[in-house]
């Protein structure tokens, strides 16, 4: 039992923790959401040249971590930030995904993605909420290729990819598990068409359409119809992920907060000195804690066998999606009405905080989930 | 970062195991578990087969007969020992006085003390809380005069747990009335069969005697029985609380009522199913679940702490705090589990060997006895309140 970090995690911390509070901000991340990719080049190329991309992969797909950990190690000082970039969309899920299905196969694509090239993640659709297997987009044969129709849903900083991940359905029906294939599909090919716009709490997606687009037979990403214990399996890890940048934004909201309650005088002294915001402070806390507590469960089994794992999966999303509901609502009500301003960091980390109860799930659907899993 | 134990600590953990499974008295487990009432001879039973076998002093060192053992091995025997439903090891001598006197007693009390804690000789209760110092503890007013080579007490303690098993009694009274409340306070050890020292019981909600008064009627103290420095004594008090927040999160508790619950509600029927399978319910079950795997990590985050040499500080009143609103959770799905069956109250069933038939399931009484006896899960050891405090001043600094 040890909940030490290794020395290269502390060192990969550490010099992620001082670029990002050189590079990042909230103003930037702000002025980004309005650009055209919806995220900070210039933050971005930086965390490439630093390999961190290559820490969310495996030896095997040609980085050099992969693990539960070196997901948390990363993407805490990702949250912490405030960051926001396509970390999740185009590493963990869209190169993952191709790194569990083809390492070989797509081993140039995934290398220029850890070089920093953007993949899109299409999988989700109108009407799937959080239902991985929910992909009604089909693919049929097509001569010697597929042709692809379809729509996916808030596919993340879908502009700025230069190739889309794509799920499809090859046989079965819409909610079956059997039947899910994935595609590469770059962008600009016929029959492709996007609709872009801004995200709460910062980043681009897009509604991305798909009108028989007619790809060759090499498009078809590892074998035809069983995708779906691979799309599981990046989830897990892209769980893993976003529940540490939730932690990274909780622990930043905390500073921001307990600075403002020792910072701020009414009636003659700090609100802090007040019992009835201490208690609730203490409160957040005690849930920030068990917020980290969660994200080390997650991380330590994400190896396991599917059912512990997913067990786990859903239990830290349950407990993140309830912790970071707290956080947000006492530390925006304990700030007062600068809390609510667009001008103060608070706003951007609370948004963030609060935009990752709707990503893989929220805390009723992972709890019901769980409740699933349990009864296995 | 590794949540599993290392070779040794799995080997440890089979042996607590098997020694468990061989000498844990199947009378005493299932009292436990059927939550009969135990008597002052099971604790006395089950103290003198940890004793035998060297574990009773768990949190000792092995210079005084204790196990020597560090804080993960520590949480290990917590876990086994709760999950085979073994009696609690009554803490008054061994987790709260015998440290205190390792760190502050004379050569000769120690001498003298610490052997009759372990073989059974002495057994301790706690003289801290009175009617006016609960939370403010140093408001104590029983007062030590002295008076040649002795000690007058007089005044009143409360809340003295198992005090009517007790032969002695180690209390805080007041020395001196001279500075701060906190510095006229004195550390006393104190024989219950002396003249003066009245016990009288205080049945709780859940109809048992736990707790009690005790009463100090110009009781004459030797004045050697005085721990440490006069007027010294709420140090040692404090040095006291930190050893009765060990194991304050109560996991191993915590999972082995959380499985009971688990059981009821696969028995109890509600609507042609099993209740674990009524949605709203299996989502409050799962709910305190998934809070409890965190929590169990918080609490191996300490342990691995503590086992690497940092005292605990105020993390202790974190898992204090989540460690009792999780228990309290389960004891209330639990009564709520059992249905109209959680209202008769047949008071002699819970005597080992009764034949008063209980009334509806045998685990209905004991799931009621156990959320009303759990109330005091937030109230003892530093209230939930006074802990939000400690953490406030002195991890949030403010």
């Amino acid at each position: 039992m040890n909940f030490e970090l290794t020395d290269e995690r502390r060192m990969l911390s550490d010099s992620l923790r001082r670029y990002l509070a050189d590079t990042a901000s909230f103003e930037a991340a702000a002025k980004a959401t309005e650009g055209e990719t919806g995220f900070d080049a210039t933050l971005w190329e930086g965390i490439a040249e630093m390999g961190v991309m290559g820490a969310l992969l495996p030896e095997d797909a040609g980085g050099f971590g992969g693990a539960g950990f070196d997901l948390t190690t990363v993407f805490e000082e990702i949250g912490r930030a405030g960051a926001v970039t396509p970390l999740i969309e185009s590493g963990v899920l869209a190169a993952g995904l191709l790194a569990e299905l083809d390492p070989e196969g797509q081993a140039e694509r995934i290398e220029s993605a850890i070089g920093g090239r953007v993949l899109g993640f299409a999988h989700a659709e109108p009407g799937a909420r959080y239902d991985l297997s929910h992909v009604a987009a089909t693919a049929e044969a097509s001569g010697e290729g597929w042709r692809l129709s379809g729509r996916k849903t808030v596919v993340g900083f879908a502009s700025a990819a230069e190739a889309f991940v794509v799920t499809a359905r090859t046989s079965g029906e819409a909610a079956d598990a059997e039947g899910i294939s994935v595609f590469l599909v770059p962008a600009g090919t016929e029959g492709l068409s996007l609709r872009d716009y801004p995200l709460n709490g910062g980043g681009r997606a897009g509604e991305l359409v798909l009108e028989n687009v007619t790809l060759a037979a090499s498009a078809l990403i590892g074998p035809e119809g069983a995708a779906h214990e691979a799309l599981e399996t990046v989830h897990a890890r892209a769980t893993c992920a976003l529940s540490a940048e939730a932690l990274g934004l909780m622990e930043t909201i905390r500073g921001l907060t307990v600075d403002y309650l020792q910072g701020r005088k009414q009636f003659g002294k700090p609100i802090g000195k007040f019992q009835a915001l201490q208690h609730r402070m203490a409160d957040v806390l005690i849930e920030i804690e068990q917020a980290r507590s969660a994200v080390i469960n997650l991380a330590g089994h994400l190896e396991a066998d599917r059912v512990t794992r997913e067990r786990h999966v859903s239990a830290t999303k349950n407990l993140i999606g309830r912790a970071g509901r707290l956080v947000v609502e006492e530390s925006i009500q304990m700030h007062g009405g600068i809390g609510m301003t667009e001008e103060y960091a608070l706003g951007h980390f609370a948004k963030r905080l609060t935009m990752v109860d709707h990503r893989f799930g929220d805390s009723d659907f992972h709890l019901e989930r769980f409740i699933r899993l349990s009864a296995a | 970062m590794d949540l599993a134990y290392t070779d040794e600590q799995k080997a440890f953990r089979d042996e607590v195991r098997s020694f468990l499974a061989e000498k844990l008295p199947k009378r005493l487990s299932d009292k436990v578990a059927g939550g009969k009432r135990l008597t002052k001879a099971d604790y006395e039973e089950w103290h003198a087969i940890l004793n035998d076998k060297g574990w009773l002093g768990v949190t000792w060192p092995k210079e005084h007969g204790g196990t020597g053992w560090d804080a993960v091995e520590r949480h290990i025997f917590e876990m086994e020992t709760t999950a085979a439903r073994a009696p609690r090891i009554v803490p008054f001598g061994i987790n709260m006085l015998g440290p205190v006197l390792m760190k502050f007693g004379s050569e000769a009390q120690k001498a003298h003390y610490l052997p009759r804690i372990l073989d059974g000789t002495d057994w301790w209760c706690q003289g801290y809380s009175e009617p006016g110092a609960g939370s403010d503890l140093a408001s104590i007013k029983t007062t030590a005069e002295r008076d040649g080579d002795h000690y007058i007490v007089n005044g009143q303690k409360t809340w003295t747990t198992l005090g009517q098993h007790a032969d002695k009694i180690f209390c805080l009274v007041r020395t001196s009335k001279e500075g701060k409340p906190q510095e006229g306070i004195s550390f006393l050890l104190i024989d219950m069969e002396t003249p003066g020292v009245e016990v009288r019981p205080i049945v709780l909600i859940d109809g048992e005697a736990e707790v009690n008064e005790v009463w100090f009627d110009n009781v004459r103290v030797p004045a050697e029985n005085l721990v440490g420095e006069e007027n010294k004594g709420w140090t040692y008090a404090k040095y006291l609380l930190t050893h009765e927040r060990t194991n304050i999160a109560g996991v191993g508790f915590a999972t082995a009522a959380l499985e009971e619950l688990k059981r009821i509600a696969g028995r109890e029927m509600s609507g042609g199913l099993p209740l674990s399978q009524n949605a709203l319910f299996a989502a409050k079950i799962a709910q305190v679940e998934i809070d409890l795997m965190a929590m169990a990590t918080t609490n191996l985050r300490t342990v691995a702490a503590a086992a690497a040499g940092q005292a605990p500080g105020a993390e202790s009143s974190m898992l204090k705090i989540k460690g009792t609103v999780i228990r309290q959770e389960i004891n209330a799905l639990t009564r709520q589990a059992v249905g109209p069956y959680a209202m008769p109250f047949v008071s002699e069933a819970l005597e080992e060997g009764s034949n008063v038939e209980p009334v509806g399931p045998d685990y209905a009484m004991p799931a009621t006895q156990s959320y009303f006896n759990n109330r005091k899960l937030s109230i003892y050891g530093g209230s939930n309140e006074v802990q939000r405090q400690i953490i406030s001043k002195a991890i949030l600094e403010l």
